[in-house]
């Protein structure tokens, strides 16, 4: 009867634990959908990006008020998590406050957990005013509806309640707290449950430890179904984000190979077509739906946590156009889900759905308004690039579908019979000499 | 005025044998936009004072195809992108100087991979090292003491990183250079990109042009610089929009710097 508590913990953690690893395995299938692309280059640089924007928060602070709250909260956040470190092993072995053993460091530990757990309390609860109360013009947007609104205030009530657990589980800890040593913060909270019998305050600090183990077990398989995953994927999107500069568009590598073979006077242009190697020349030009993708734009949907500083920077947004970056890259990723959970309902097969990215979730009104001037890209603290998506896109409109605005087929039709985008005669290209 | 401009071609420097220092890309704005135009006159004029062996493309020179990806066209792209490669490498041209951040980002950026390698300047660049060794002068003339803003183009700014030329020739000119509140990074585009400029604006209750304007006015200047012909285009039409054109006048840093000279 004595390991009850300790075999129930190990379940528990075991099914928290078995969980998440689904959901992980199910999140890189995902992204796996998307097309090849070799980003094997430039290790070190790529290392020193994760560095500076993901651990360093470089571009989170560019923005000081929601930098700085932001700042205590991913510090709290991983310092505080030592703590679990201590659960996990007490909860397995049935001890209580295995770290206590190495001294008086264990008081500093402790002590500089509850400070930071109080100034995440209140980065959180600042947060929710700002989104609630002051009611920032970006957490309002028109794509800031429904869950993506209730995501983002679900997160912070987590935080809130994670934070109090841990600091009730203290102040109620009697051996703890007869100890006097690091109970900075709980010192003060101890006295509000005064008077109550030793057996409740037991009683009370139990219930706190497996509620707050059991949260964070929670919290850990909310992620994949929430914005909240940046915590996980900042990392590897901001060591695969883009290392060119940012004006720098790819050049698709089939186009290459029809041009210069189009351009090259020794191909026979009545040769049979070679056989083309399997997956060489894509199926299609562009993009019209995820799979079409590269895997590092679908792991850049999954890292977006929607908090819009992309499209407070847009101009296309700022002038009340349709398009949304952000929506852009929640748009990917809330089809990208549906066709995971297809293929999970066909046994492991895509069966077409007559949906798509293109026009079920992404408009063409979205898709031309782009000024393709890379605010979005410059404003992302995770380096998500919404930009090239739209691009993606746009190629499939014009090579696939040949459907440019009128306007723009005017222009693609100057460039190619006179070399400029209007129908001046490019014999005058110099006119201006003697004008 | 016009017979004082110096505008051999690569044909007759390659007829005469001979190599320019540098190739100066018109691009199509430049060509044919009868206010990039002036602003083409203007550098050429300063490459002239400065003696800068230069040569242009001429008949030869085609777009550089970036209006043509941004719209998705990456076939057209490539067919002009090929072909402007033949031409230039045919020349064996190694550098390049071009007035348009678009041309700019193009051939310096996305040429490479398509068999393009040459050193690539935006002109603010290249009239900055200008002076810096000397070969150019630059006193502030008719510009010093006036408040200038100057309008970060994205394919410069973001696109490239290159935020300092342009601000080091104003400042050269002894006039008060005034920051907009977005600048830099952070400049907000005028408009014109990702082929906007051949098209209407999508339905909003703006045009992009008259926000950045807007931007551009609050700094209270007597100048708007721009270094891009699109933006130019763009922020000119703002400030007629706002009917502000007999107090403010929108020039490119070239047509500055040509103007203090009283080229």
């Amino acid at each position: 009867m004595h390991y009850i508590p300790n075999i129930l913990f190990a379940i528990v953690l075991i099914i928290g634990i078995g969980f998440f690893v689904k959901n992980v395995k199910k999140l890189a299938r995902n992204i796996k959908l998307g097309r090849d692309v070799d980003v094997s280059d430039n290790k070190s640089q790529r290392w020193k990006n994760m560095t500076m924007i993901a651990l360093g928060q470089s571009k989170m602070v560019r923005r000081p008020i929601a930098g700085f709250l932001h700042l205590v909260v991913y510090i709290g956040f991983i310092i505080i998590n030592i703590e679990v470190l201590e659960i996990i092993i007490d909860g397995l072995f049935g001890t209580h406050r295995v770290f206590a053993s190495i001294g008086s460091l264990y008081g500093v530990l402790i002590g500089a957990f509850e400070i930071l757990a109080v100034l995440v309390f209140v980065s959180v609860t600042l947060f929710w005013i700002r989104r609630n109360i002051i009611k920032l013009k970006r957490f309002w947007k028109s794509e800031m509806t429904s869950w993506p609104k209730n995501d983002a205030n679900y997160i912070l009530y987590f935080e809130m309640v994670l934070m109090t657990l841990f600091l009730v589980m203290n102040a109620t800890d009697i051996h703890f707290q007869d100890i006097n040593s690091g109970n900075v913060i709980s010192q003060f909270i101890a006295p509000w449950f005064s008077g109550l019998s030793d057996t409740t305050l037991h009683f009370i600090e139990r219930g706190a430890w497996w509620v707050h183990i059991i949260g964070i077990l929670v919290f850990l398989n909310y992620l994949y179904y929430s914005k909240h995953l940046h915590i996980l994927l900042a990392f590897p999107n901001t060591y695969y984000g883009k290392l060119q500069p940012k004006g720098q568009m790819d050049n698709l590598e089939a186009v290459t190979k029809e041009v210069k073979m189009m351009m090259d006077p020794n191909v026979d242009p009545f040769a049979a077509p070679a056989e083309e190697a399997e997956g060489e020349v894509p199926s299609k030009f562009g993009a019209s739906d995820v799979q079409d993708l590269s895997w590092v734009q679908l792991l850049n949907a999954y890292t977006c946590t929607e908090c819009g500083r992309c499209t407070s920077e847009c101009p296309a947004n700022q002038t009340g156009k349709k398009l949304s970056p952000r929506k852009i890259m929640m748009d990917t990723r809330d089809r990208l889900e549906e066709v995971g959970k297809n293929i999970d309902a066909n046994k492991g097969e895509f069966v077409e759905d007559g949906n798509q990215l293109l026009d079920n979730y992404i408009i063409r009104e979205e898709l031309w308004a782009c000024t393709s001037c890379n605010a979005c890209v410059e404003a992302c603290p995770v380096s998500i690039d919404p930009l090239s998506i739209i691009l993606e896109m746009r190629r499939y409109l014009v090579m696939e579908q040949s459907a440019a605005p009128v306007e723009l087929n005017n222009m693609m039709t100057n460039i190619e019979n006179n070399g400029a985008p209007w129908p001046y005669n490019q014999m005058d290209r110099l006119n201006w000499k003697n004008e | 005025m016009s017979e004082l401009l110096k505008v051999p071609t690569m044909a007759e420097f390659m007829a005469q044998g001979k190599q320019p220092e540098v190739l100066f890309w018109v691009g199509c704005a430049g060509s044919f936009d009868d206010r990039a135009k002036k602003i083409t006159k203007a550098f050429v004029k300063l490459l002239n004072k400065a003696n800068v062996e230069f040569a242009v493309l001429g008949t030869e020179e085609s777009c550089t195809g970036d209006p043509a990806k941004r719209a998705g066209n990456e076939f057209l792209f490539q067919m002009q992108a090929v072909t402007n490669i033949e031409v230039l490498n045919a020349y064996e041209v190694k550098k390049i100087v071009t007035a348009c951040p678009h041309c700019f980002n193009t051939i310096k950026n996305e040429y490479p991979e398509l068999g393009g390698n040459y050193e690539v300047m935006h002109h603010t660049q290249f009239l900055k090292t200008l002076l810096d060794e000397g070969r150019l002068t630059v006193e502030g003339g008719q510009f010093k003491g006036k408040r200038i803003t100057f309008h970060d183009p994205c394919y410069l700014g973001r696109a490239n990183n290159v935020y300092e030329a342009p601000r080091a020739l104003i400042q050269k000119l002894e006039a008060e250079l005034v920051e907009m509140k977005n600048c830099r990074r952070n400049g907000l585009c005028c408009g014109a990109g990702g082929a906007q400029m051949f098209k209407d604006a999508e339905k909003g209750d703006k045009e992009v042009n008259v926000e950045r304007t807007e931007q551009a006015l609050e700094t209270k200047p007597e100048i708007i610089a721009a270094g891009c012909p699109f933006c130019n285009t763009m922020m000119t039409d703002g400030v007629k929009a706002k009917e502000k054109e007999a107090d403010v006048a929108v020039m490119d840093i070239a047509e500055l710097i040509a103007n203090a000279q009283d080229l």
